[in-house]
């Protein structure tokens, strides 16, 4: 396939191996903030193929994984509302929440649909006017244009019966977190590519100037990890930190000037809860008050009881980086794709079912 | 979540195109990018194109890292 087969390259590969392998010098370790990053990598085992100078760890950029179980509380508790359908992606239905999971609900009676498309949201709201359609808003930059363009066509095509529960979280500051938290030494970050599609190369530079670190945005194929990878061991070994866009072909530094617009135009800026690192500000988005009419906040009294996590589960640890799925005495016995206890196991881009599917464990 | 694969455009209807997935057509919007044409390739993402590859960058990328390649396999 177009832009995907010659970014397979191992000619290519091997050539960027080689320049790693001659420059890096200085001991480091990068983050790969996405999940999509974490998959790719384990997929082809990267990290294996590095010299032992570069150790590369993942980060919270899972969306699945670092929703809260408060916020997966509440959406079941929504699916619990007469009259109410709620629609969401896939990887959402089976996380577990303090008691059950959306799947479970589903399995008592409760309307949960799954779909691949907001589009399809507003057209299940369309074709089911005397019910109450909520969408769960999960996912990054990347995701919540596609919700905010859904918000406005319901408002154009005046459908009164779609709602939105905004879970949605922001990369930037969630990134500062980690480097504030001060828990884990990072010396370089692969900046997530399809965030970036949106948002741009702009808001790493602060990032980059604030915190003295490299920050290089990357593809998702085996070549351009590896591109981005020389380019942060380039940068480490002249002792440099600033934003580079490894990604090219899909990533301007101005980013996709329309989503954001978009995207500001229906959200603003709100606190937001990620698991394993509590309340972070302005770190989600909720809907601005000219579209409350389609906030499931507002429209729905939401009563939960107090979250409780997983026992045993130290998913909030490994998305802060601070820790591996071999730590946790769960991994692989207890805990397996087939039987998952926690969300890092649950969703495909979570790092514990990474390692799992790839025997990242294995290697580190 | 954040995955999306490039699809080339067949054609365009408004705010709506026809792309090619893996040789299979599937309708997106184009709410995000208007400036899509025939013949582009889109990022697209849950249904929704997000971004239209540059395929100069995309060229250029792969010439440097060609390049790269062979130099590293004269030096080695
Ligand atoms: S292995 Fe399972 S229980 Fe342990 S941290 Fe990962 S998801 Fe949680």
């Amino acid at each position: 396939m177009r832009f995907i087969t010659e970014f397979r390259s191992s000619k290519l590969a091997s050539g960027l191996l080689s320049q790693i392998r001659l420059r890096s010098r200085t001991p480091a370790r990068l983050m790969e903030f996405c999940g999509g990053h974490t998959v790719a990598i384990f997929k082809h085992g990267i990290r294996q193929m590095l010299p032992s100078t570069l150790e590369m760890v993942s980060g919270p950029g899972c969306p699945v994984c670092v929703t809260a179980n408060a916020d997966i509380d509440r959406a079941i508790a929504l699916s619990q509302v007469p009259g109410v359908i709620i629609v969401t992606f896939g990887d959402m239905l089976k996380i577990p929440g303090s008691r059950s999971s959306l799947q479970e609900a589903k399995a008592g009676g409760a309307d949960v649909r799954m779909v691949y498309s907001t589009l399809d949201a507003v057209k299940i709201a369309s074709e089911n006017t005397d019910k109450s359609v909520v969408f769960l808003g999960i996912g990054f930059e990347t995701t919540a244009p596609t919700v905010a363009a859904s918000v406005i066509q319901a408002m154009q095509e005046g459908i009164d019966n779609y709602y939105v529960l905004s879970l949605h979280k922001l990369c930037p500051p969630v990134i500062r977190a980690i480097l504030d938290s001060g828990e884990v030494r990072l010396n370089g970050l692969v900046c997530p590519g399809h965030v970036s599609a949106i948002i741009g190369s702009y808001p790493w530079e602060v990032i980059a100037r604030e915190y003295h670190i490299p920050c290089v945005i990357s593809g998702f194929e085996p070549v351009d990890i590896l591109q981005c990878v020389s380019m942060l061991v380039d940068q480490i070994e002249r002792g440099e930190a600033k934003v580079e866009i490894a990604y090219r072909r899909g990533v301007r530094p101005e980013g996709n000037p329309e989503a954001i617009k978009l995207m500001e135009k229906v959200f603003e800026p709100a606190p937001a809860r990620w698991r394993g690192m509590g309340e972070l500000p302005a770190s989600g988005l909720k809907l601005r008050r000219e579209y409350r009419q389609f906030d499931a906040e507002l429209a729905f009294d939401i009563a939960t009881e107090p979250a409780q996590e997983p026992e045993g589960c130290i998913c909030g640890e490994i998305l802060r980086g601070t820790k591996v799925p071999r730590d946790c005495s769960l991994f692989a016995g207890i805990c397996t794709p087939e039987h998952p206890v926690g969300p890092c196991m649950v969703s495909s881009e979570g790092s514990c079912s990474a390692h799992y599917l790839y025997g990242g464990d294995l290697a580190g | 979540m954040c995955l999306a694969i490039p699809a080339l455009i067949k054609s365009v209807d408004g705010m709506e195109a026809e792309v090619e997935i893996g040789g299979i057509s599937r309708r997106i919007s184009l709410q995000l990018t208007p400036e899509a044409r025939v013949g582009d390739y889109a990022i697209v993402h849950t249904g929704y194109a997000i971004s239209i590859m540059d395929q100069k960058e995309a060229e250029e990328t792969l010439r440097i890292l060609d390049e790269m390649a062979h130099l590293v396999e004269e030096s080695g």
